[in-house]
């Protein structure tokens, strides 16, 4: 289990529990919710805010916002 | 007798429900404000049919209704107030057809208040061209409603979406979700405490006060058969609702649509690796920033120009057809000025627009937000208060204006508080006159000339003191709402011309009505106070001056020039200019400069014609100014008036004074109170007075 932040440049993950309440609902609202599929697309630079496609949904959110989701990593090699 | 109905257009942002109101409204429509806030409001009222009128309400763009924004708020305050005049009769959900798993939960819970909601699937055109088919039938079966396939961009689907409206008796109100699916217990307790109220819109209320954190509010109390679960609770069973419609919707679409993957275009990709690549990334937005800049500063000289002789033209025409007198003056001399000092600012705002919503429409100014959030968020800005305060370099009254975009209450309000500190382009005029004095025309090593050094000194410092002041005030205001930075990256479209010129219409329309007013009002007093004296003097300017000096060696010209400045001198401005000389002594101004003070609090670049009407050289040439200028004696030190001291005194109060009365009316529209402009008056022309007297105090 790792976290959205630690994701690098075109990796994907699936989504896990969304437990922190520091999470805002509004994130949720957009989809994204557990069992969904993240892919991180690009970090701005100065390394925030993150670019995802959360199941067809592009978003952007800050770091601290992501460090707050846990994922499980795609194997794709 | 024709009916009228109540229809309120709700959606997620980005959906393209602007564009679906200005198809079914046409121009028009009103826009406003809601009462207390200043979130704009935009309504029209349409014929239907031949006895059906509509009353269209374009509610706020939010993506559910669990608000967490003051403009979000308004959504959910008319959807949970039945005796609200605004309350609809039915309500339009406008989707993408794109995002739709994504709107359609905020349909689902509208749906669920028991209200007649007809689901409008916008971007149909784009169907074919993404391989998506949407069985509608089936659709309208599972979500016990009518869909309506239509296209804002083609301008299809619209009489049937009206018609739809018309019957919109024969829409069922069954929800789509039984709310009781959330927490069984829960909503059991609240059902039996409550029994004749709408189990759904109970809730909402209680998420509300939580999702607000308002303490003030009538929270719905405790009873024997209801115990009210805590905040962190309540955010719980939110999140689980969330889950729960998603799964409903998910199965739903799974039924409905399917979308042909292989038709994905890769052009989302394409365009972002080039506009948010953290090199070419900037260099395009500082490019583009550069056009917007140059195009406010320099296109909009030539309507700018315009519009000036025009209302100088008309004065004329008044002075000389009107019979002489009071009425004639305050039309000729206090109203065209006054209305032709609003309207000169529309190029300048409509330009600014036009690039705006151009940027807003194609879907970049997500992209400039993701790139400059980082840095703005250090100065207590969004990364979309980069616009405000590049376009303040051309004038800060269509830059305030430019915050409504930013969506966080706080750093909009930063960012509006600090852009008069950017150079605007009413300052030049003051600046190039008092350098070209004071500042040797020379070169530093040979290349680079002093004058022009000190002209990019002075704008550097005005954006750096904005950066600098955004950063303490993030620090000092305290907001009620929370909020977070979840921004959708929206697909690249085209822009629609259509919205693209309502947006430049419906901008300048509420300038020049909303702040024109004040702006009109104030430069009527300053007039006013500019041509009438309370003395003797004042009444008899023309003989004190004709006994005082040779007629025979004076032109017509010079005499009037002599007499203007001699009543300039005498009128109640000009005793209030002597009066304050104390205050400015130790500037080291003299009184003179004083009234030029005043007087520019009309607009900046006034300091330069008043002075020419005080030193009475009957021409506003430059030249003519600056070598009476240099002559000017400094009244208690001696030696001449305008040194390195006082000139580097003067640049620095004008480069932080608030002297623009356009700017505060402007700021007392979009922040909807006196106290910001009155904050900005005080603190910033405070700063300005302490920042010129130790600079002269020092150089002197």
């Amino acid at each position: 289990m790792t976290t959205i932040a630690n994701l690098k440049k075109g990796q994907k993950a699936i989504i896990g529990e969304m437990n922190s309440r520091e999470i805002p609902l509004k994130l949720l609202e957009m989809g994204c919710l557990p069992g969904n599929q993240v892919e991180l697309i690009q970090i701005a630079p100065f390394k925030d805010p993150l670019y995802l496609n959360i199941n067809e949904t592009f978003l952007s959110i800050r770091m601290e916002t992501a460090r707050l989701i846990q994922v499980e990593l795609i194997d794709d090699e | 007798m024709s009916k009228q109905i109540n229809v309120a257009l709700i959606g997620n942002p980005n959906t393209g429900k602007t564009s679906v109101f200005n198809n079914l409204t046409g121009l028009n429509q009103q826009v406003g404000n809601y009462p207390g806030i200043t979130v704009e409001k935009k309504e029209a009222i349409i014929k239907l049919s031949r006895n059906l009128k509509a009353h269209i309400l374009d509610l706020p763009g939010t993506y559910s209704l669990n608000a967490t924004s003051i403009d979000e708020n308004v959504v959910i305050e008319l959807l949970l107030n039945k005796k609200d005049k605004d309350y609809p009769d039915v309500v339009v959900v406008v989707s993408d057809i794109e995002n739709l798993k994504r709107n359609l939960l905020l349909f689902t819970q509208i749906k669920d208040l028991g209200l007649p909601t007809i689901l409008a699937i916008n971007m149909a055109d784009r169907m074919d061209r993404k391989g998506i088919q949407l069985d509608i039938d089936l659709l309208e079966e599972r979500l016990h409603t009518k869909v309506n396939l239509i296209s804002a961009r083609k301008n299809k689907g619209f009489d049937e979406l009206k018609q739809s409206i018309i019957d919109y008796q024969k829409i069922s109100l069954e929800p789509c979700l039984e709310a009781s699916v959330i927490d069984k217990a829960y909503f059991e307790s609240l059902q039996k405490a409550y029994p004749n109220q709408d189990l759904y819109k109970l809730w909402l209320v209680i998420t509300q006060d939580v999702n607000f954190g308002k303490t003030n509010r009538n929270r719905i109390p405790a009873t024997s058969e209801f115990k009210p679960k805590s905040d962190s609770e309540i955010k719980r069973l939110q999140q689980k609702e969330t889950i729960k419609r998603y799964q409903f919707i998910n199965a739903t679409l799974k039924e409905t649509l399917t979308k042909d993957l292989a038709l994905a275009t890769g052009l989302r990709a394409k365009i972002d690796r080039l506009l948010i690549h953290k090199v070419w990334g900037y260099v395009i937005f500082l490019a583009i920033l550069f056009l917007i800049f140059q195009t406010i500063y320099d296109w909009s000289t030539y309507p700018m120009d315009f519009i000036d002789e025009s209302f100088l033209y008309l004065s004329e025409f008044v002075k000389q057809y009107f019979p002489p007198g009071m009425l004639s003056d305050l039309i000729s001399e206090g109203i065209i000025p006054g209305v032709g000092g609003i309207v000169i600012f529309v190029p300048q705002i409509a330009f600014l627009f036009l690039f705006i919503s151009i940027l807003e429409e194609t879907g970049y100014m997500s992209r400039v937000v993701f790139l400059m959030d980082r840095i703005m968020r250090k100065f207590g800005m969004s990364g979309k208060s980069v616009v405000p305060l590049v376009s303040g370099t051309a004038c800060a009254i269509p830059a305030v204006m430019a915050a409504r975009n930013i969506e966080s209450w706080k750093e909009r309000l930063v960012t509006i508080l600090v852009v008069p500190f950017t150079t605007c382009s009413a300052r030049l005029p003051v600046y190039l006159i008092i350098i070209s004095l004071v500042i040797p025309d020379e070169r530093w090593l040979g290349l680079f000339n002093y004058q022009g050094i000190t002209l990019m000194l002075l704008y550097l410092l005005g954006f750096g003191t904005a950066v600098a002041f955004g950063w303490l005030a993030s620090k000092l205001l305290e907001v009620d709402f929370k909020t977070y930075f979840v921004v959708e990256m929206p697909d690249y479209k085209l822009p629609i011309f259509k919205n693209v010129v309502y947006t430049v219409i419906e901008k300048t329309k509420s300038f020049v009505f909303g702040a024109g007013k004040i702006i009109l009002a104030i430069s009527i007093i300053l007039w006013v106070l500019a041509s009438y004296g309370p003395t003797e003097e004042f009444r008899n300017a023309e003989e004190v001056v004709k006994s005082s000096v040779d007629l025979s060696t004076m032109t017509e010209d010079e005499l009037e020039a002599k007499i203007s400045s001699y009543k300039l001198k005498h009128s109640f401005i000009g005793y209030a200019g002597r009066a304050i000389e104390p205050a400015f002594t130790p500037l080291g101004y003299d009184w003179k400069i004083g009234i030029a003070i005043l007087t520019s609090f009309a607009a900046r670049e006034v300091f330069v014609g008043t002075l020419a009407t005080i030193y009475s050289v009957g021409s506003d040439d430059e030249q003519t100014i600056k070598s009476r200028m240099a002559g000017e004696v400094n009244p208690i030190l001696g030696g001449p008036l305008f040194t390195f001291a006082s000139g580097v005194s003067l640049l620095l109060f004008y480069a932080f004074a608030m002297q623009c009365m356009s700017t505060l009316a402007i700021v007392r529209k979009e922040t909807g109170t006196w106290k910001w402009p009155l904050i900005q008056l005080f603190g910033m022309s405070g700063f300005a007075y302490v920042v010129a007297l130790i600079s002269f105090q020092i150089l002197k």
